[in-house]
Parts: structure tokens; sequence; C-alpha cells
């Protein structure tokens, strides 16, 4: 029976684990500026270069009213690449312009500022910096920042900004590269006028992304490229892939083991009654029966096995809900495959189901091989045993 | 009208890479109502004997008829079946359910055959007192003499009113004056109620208690003789 306990809570806590780790990825990779669909001008995804911009946004309004389910929201970028500098340092960054209001509800940036505040709509030299940025740059709130990009003339475009508001982020390659300001002040700098980099949409649930973009795609003339978050995100979608995979073989040696620790102790239990079970067949109980006994028996195992693996299985997880599991020390390799710091398990009904399921159905199979063993013994060869 | 017909059976063992002829032909015919016993020394074939015709063993060749049953014609399922209803079996170390009461090991084969629960009880009662245990249907095993367990044992076989009870050294663990008791009270069942009985053996006592003496030796009936009383 321990085989069983511990191979469903095992299930059902890495499956939670796993589960939590796959869905902060996805919702941290959503936040992070990415949204659940994002609507470029073709070419932008392989060269985000000032050229490739969405040139009247605002045309897209009727096709983004039209299919886009109640409860969506939208919201339009600047995203150039651009160098920052400071009197002491100078470094690549992300200038990110941005509807304060309308972003607030899209993106991580309206929950994230630490210190200082967030932007205004009116904001003309307001700055939002990350913490490491400034910690690299030595600065802080109310100090200034210079950005310095290339326009849509191609010449070299350049504006002081101060910083209003200093942000943290799950992960600190993102601190380090987004800096945001008012959407209307990069486009006056970078001489866009009313064009964007990109349309940013979230949906009231990251299902139905596939479904809409496939819908945008063919009401938007061939010149818009919209992508799903799974094409947004290939790192996190390969990631959950290779999760899925691990769950599986996860799956896959809990139940090898398990099956050989049931197998083995219903054999065990078989052969140490072989006698009774002799008799049993000497007084007139049909092979039928005596299977139908040991399958009962194995049953009762496992169901015992199974309600006391769940019920670790969900206190090992509702320990955790609160606190989670903090990696903080492993942040800089986390970060690389877009896992956060803190694992939050997750419990979902149908890993539970899953779990349960193929412990059942698989327990009960491989109980056959021990009961069909002591149904084929003949009653004197079965007495006979010592 | 016999009860068991017996044709040229023949059984071998294997006992490591040495095979042991137990029986070499063996006719045997018993008749119904019958109180039989097969006699013979250790090894000479009479539990082997004892074991096919309750179907629990199955010969190499020849045939075994058991109340017009051809048990060569029989897949185990059938042979339970048989054995459920139509035999008895007293064991020599009784072999009795160690974790059931005395009543419940009664009732246990008239569990198998589907009998209600109050009959099952009824039934178990009547013949554990008929046997002499009256007061004693809640012991375990373990808490009962060896001549108590054989009498349970002799219960468990009969409650069910089989055609034929087969005892393999039914008196072996018993004392003279608690197997002497044990003989008398089948002899009684066989006299009153028209059980076969049929006894493998070695022990003088049952010989002479029973009507018939089936003397088997070398796996061979080497003499079969019906005793005048």
């Amino acid at each position: 029976m321990t085989a069983v306990i511990i191979g469903v809570w095992s299930m059902i806590f890495m499956g939670a684990l796993m589960r939590g780790i796959s869905d902060e990825m996805v919702r941290n990779g959503i936040a992070t500026l990415t949204g659940h669909i994002q609507v470029h001008l073709k070419g932008y995804r392989n060269d985000p270069v000032i050229e490739n911009r969405i040139s009247h946004p605002r045309a897209l309004e009727t096709a983004l009213n039209k299919h886009l389910p109640a409860g969506s929201k939208w919201t339009c970028r600047v995203r150039v690449n651009a160098i920052a500098s400071n009197a002491r340092h100078a470094g690549g960054v992300t200038l990110v312009g941005i509807e304060p209001n309308r972003e607030a509800g899209i993106s991580f940036i309206g929950e994230a500022i630490t210190q200082g505040r967030y932007l205004k709509a009116d904001d003309k030299y307001g700055i939002i910096v990350g913490k490491a940025l400034a910690d690299k740059f030595e600065t802080k709130l109310g100090h200034k920042v210079v950005l310095m990009s290339q326009d849509t003339s191609r010449e070299i475009a350049s504006r002081a900004f101060r910083i209003v508001g200093i942000f943290r982020a799950e992960m600190e390659a993102t601190e380090k590269q987004f800096v945001f300001a008012v959407m209307p002040v990069a486009q006056q700098m970078l001489k866009m006028g009313k064009a964007v980099s990109e349309v940013s949409i979230i949906l009231p649930s990251h299902k139905k992304a596939d479904r809409v973009a496939v819908a945008l795609r063919s009401s938007l003339p061939s010149a818009y490229e919209v992508l799903a978050w799974r094409e947004l995100l290939p790192l996190v979608t390969g990631v959950l892939e290779m999760y899925d995979g691990f769950i599986f073989l996860w799956f896959l040696v809990v139940f090898i083991a398990m099956g050989f620790g049931i197998v083995n102790t219903t054999l065990m239990a078989v052969f140490e009654r072989i006698r009774e079970f002799g008799l049993l067949k000497a007084l007139g109980m049909k092979p039928l029966w005596i299977i139908k006994g040991v399958l009962i028996e194995s049953l009762f195992i496992l169901v015992l096995g199974m309600a006391i693996g769940n019920s670790m299985g969900f206190l090992s997880v509702f320990a955790l809900s609160g606190h989670g599991i903090d990696l903080s020390s492993l942040a800089a390799g986390l970060e690389f495959v877009g896992m956060t710091r803190v694992i939050y398990p997750v419990l979902q009904g149908q890993d539970v189901v899953m779990a349960n399921s193929v412990v059942f159905v698989l327990g009960c199979l491989v109980s056959l091989y021990p009961a069909a063993k002591a149904a084929r013994f003949t009653p004197v060869e079965a007495m006979a045993h010592t | 009208m016999h009860i068991v017909e017996c044709r040229d059976i023949k059984k071998a063992y294997q006992q490591g890479k040495i095979a042991v002829q137990a029986l070499r032909g063996v006719n045997l015919s018993i008749e119904k109502g019958g109180f039989v016993a097969l006699a013979g020394p250790s090894g000479s074939g009479k539990t082997t004997m004892l074991n096919i015709i309750g179907g629990l063993d199955s010969p190499d060749s020849g045939n075994v008829m058991v109340d017009g049953n051809a048990l060569g014609d029989m897949n185990q399922s059938e042979l339970a079946d048989l054995r459920l209803h139509k035999v008895g079996f007293v064991f020599q170390a009784y072999n009795l359910i160690p974790v059931l009461s005395a009543l419940e090991n009664v009732e246990f084969v008239m569990l198998l055959q589907g009998i209600p629960a109050t009959e099952r009880r009824q039934r178990a009662k009547a013949i554990l007192d008929e046997v002499g245990l009256e007061g004693l249907y809640d012991r375990r095993p373990a808490e009962l003499s060896g001549g108590q367990q054989q009498r349970v044992a002799v219960a468990r076989a009969i409650v069910s009113h089989p055609s034929i009870v087969l005892a393999d050294e039914p008196t072996a663990n018993l004392d003279s004056k608690t197997g002497n008791g044990l003989l008398e009270m089948m002899k009684e069942m066989n006299q009153k109620k028209r059980v076969t009985f049929v006894f493998s053996t070695h022990d003088q006592m049952v010989m002479d208690y029973a009507r018939r003496l089936v003397h088997i030796r070398d796996g061979l009936v080497a003499d079969d003789h019906i005793k005048k009383h």
C-alpha cells in the first residue's frame, strides 16, 4: 500500500508543482508585454525596427471590436530599441511607449511600481525604469535618464526623461530591459505621428487565443501579422511541451515502481495464503471466485492507498499554497527558461482525476497476474505448499 | 449401484529428477452408502487415489466417474462445482479456516452454495450439535482440541449433504479414544444418512471400522475384500 500512497501523492504533488510552474510561466510571459494576441505589421517580429510600424492603428479598431469576445482589453504600444544613459553609465534598453490607463489592465507594469508612481497620460518627461536598471545605472527617483534611438527619418532622436517610478518584475532581465514612457511622447520623440509598433490584446481566457487570432487574421489586411501567445513565446511553449513530456515520464516511472510494488505485495500475499486458496478450492470455490477475491483485496489496497495518497497530496499542496517554494537562489538559472522565483503548486481537478485513474486502472490490471496465479494452482499443489 | 468407478488409473510424480509412479493402473469401484478404507503403508498411493476421486488431482491416464460424472471431461470450474455439491473432504490436518469460528467454518460451504443465511446458521448449528459440539459454536479452531477440530471438519464435510465423504487419515492426529469416538460418529452417519465414506488410512482402528477394506501397495490394489460383521 505504501507504493500506492507514495505513487498517488507524488503524482498529485508533482503534477501540481508542474502545473504551478507552467501556469506561472504562461501568466508571467503573457503579462510581460506579450498579451494573449499581438498585431504587428508583417516583418516586425523578424526585424523590430521603427520602419515596421502600424501607421493607422485606429483602422484596426473595427476588426478588434467585431472579433474580440466580451471582457477583452487591448492597447497600442510603441516599442523600439534605444540607448539609455546617465552621467555614469550607458546601456541598451527597450523603450516602450504606453497608454498608461489602458496598459494598466493588460501588462504587469500597472501593478509593478515599488517606488515613485505610475505614469500619467500627460507625463511629458516622466519615465519608469526597472529596479535592476536603476541599480546598474546607480540612479534613483527624480534623476535624469537620456534615451537615444533612431527616428522614422533615420536620424538620431534623443530625449531626456526624469525617473518618476521604479518597477520590480518577476525576472531581473525584465527590470534591466524595459523602460516605459507615455506613448505620445515616444511617438513625438521618434517622429512617428500616430503610428505604433504593436497592438496587444488580453482575452478573458488564454485558451481562446488561437481561435480569436484566426478570426482576426482573416478580417485584417494581409499587411498585418496576428500572433497568439504560443507563437509569441516559443521558448515558453517549448518548455511547456517539455514539461508535458516530463509529467508523462514521471507518471510512467511512478507507475512502474508502483506496479512492481502492487504485484510484489499481492504476490507475496497470495503465496503466504496458498494453502488457504488450496483449501478453498478443495471445498468447492471456483477459480473465478478466487480471482475475484484477490482482485477485491487489491482494490481495497488501491482505494485505501489512493485515499491516503490523495489526502497527503492535497495537504502538501495546501501547505505550500501560502508561501510557495522559493527558488530565488536559482533565479538567474530559472529566468533562462522563463520560470518564476517562487513556485506555487496549482491543483486542477483533471490532474487529480488523471493521477487516480492511472493508478486505479493500471493497479487493477497488474493485480490480475497474482490473482490468476492464485487461481491456477491445483488444490493438491496448493495444500502441499509449505 | 457404484458412486465411484475408477478404471486403470495411473499417476506419476516428479521428485527432483526422479519420476515416482504413485498409481500404476488402479481399478476400483465403490458402492453407494459404502464405508470403505483404502489402506496401505506410506507412499503406497492411497492419498493420491483419494485426491483423484475427489477431483483435487488429475490422473495421468485412466477414467474416473463420481456419481455419474466423468472427471476427465470436466474443467477446473466444473470440478470445483462437483466438490462443492457432491464431495465432502476431511483432511488429516483438519484444514479449518483459522480466522473463522466453528460455526462459520461449517457455514462456509453452504455460503459458497448460496444457501440463505438463516438456513445456513440453522443447519450448521444442528450438525455441530450432532457431532457433539453444542455450545462451542463461537470457538476458533485454535481454541478447540484436535478431536473437536476434526469433528468440525466432519460437520463441514457432511453439512451440505454430499454424495461421498473422502477422509484422508482422519484419525492420524487423534488419540485412540478421540479417534474411536469420531469413527463411531461417522459410522452412525453412514448408517443413518447413507453417506458414502472413503478413508485413506494405515490406522488399524479405521480398518476395523470399515466394512470394506482395499489394500493398496506400490500403486496397485493388492487386496479388496468386504468384511463380515
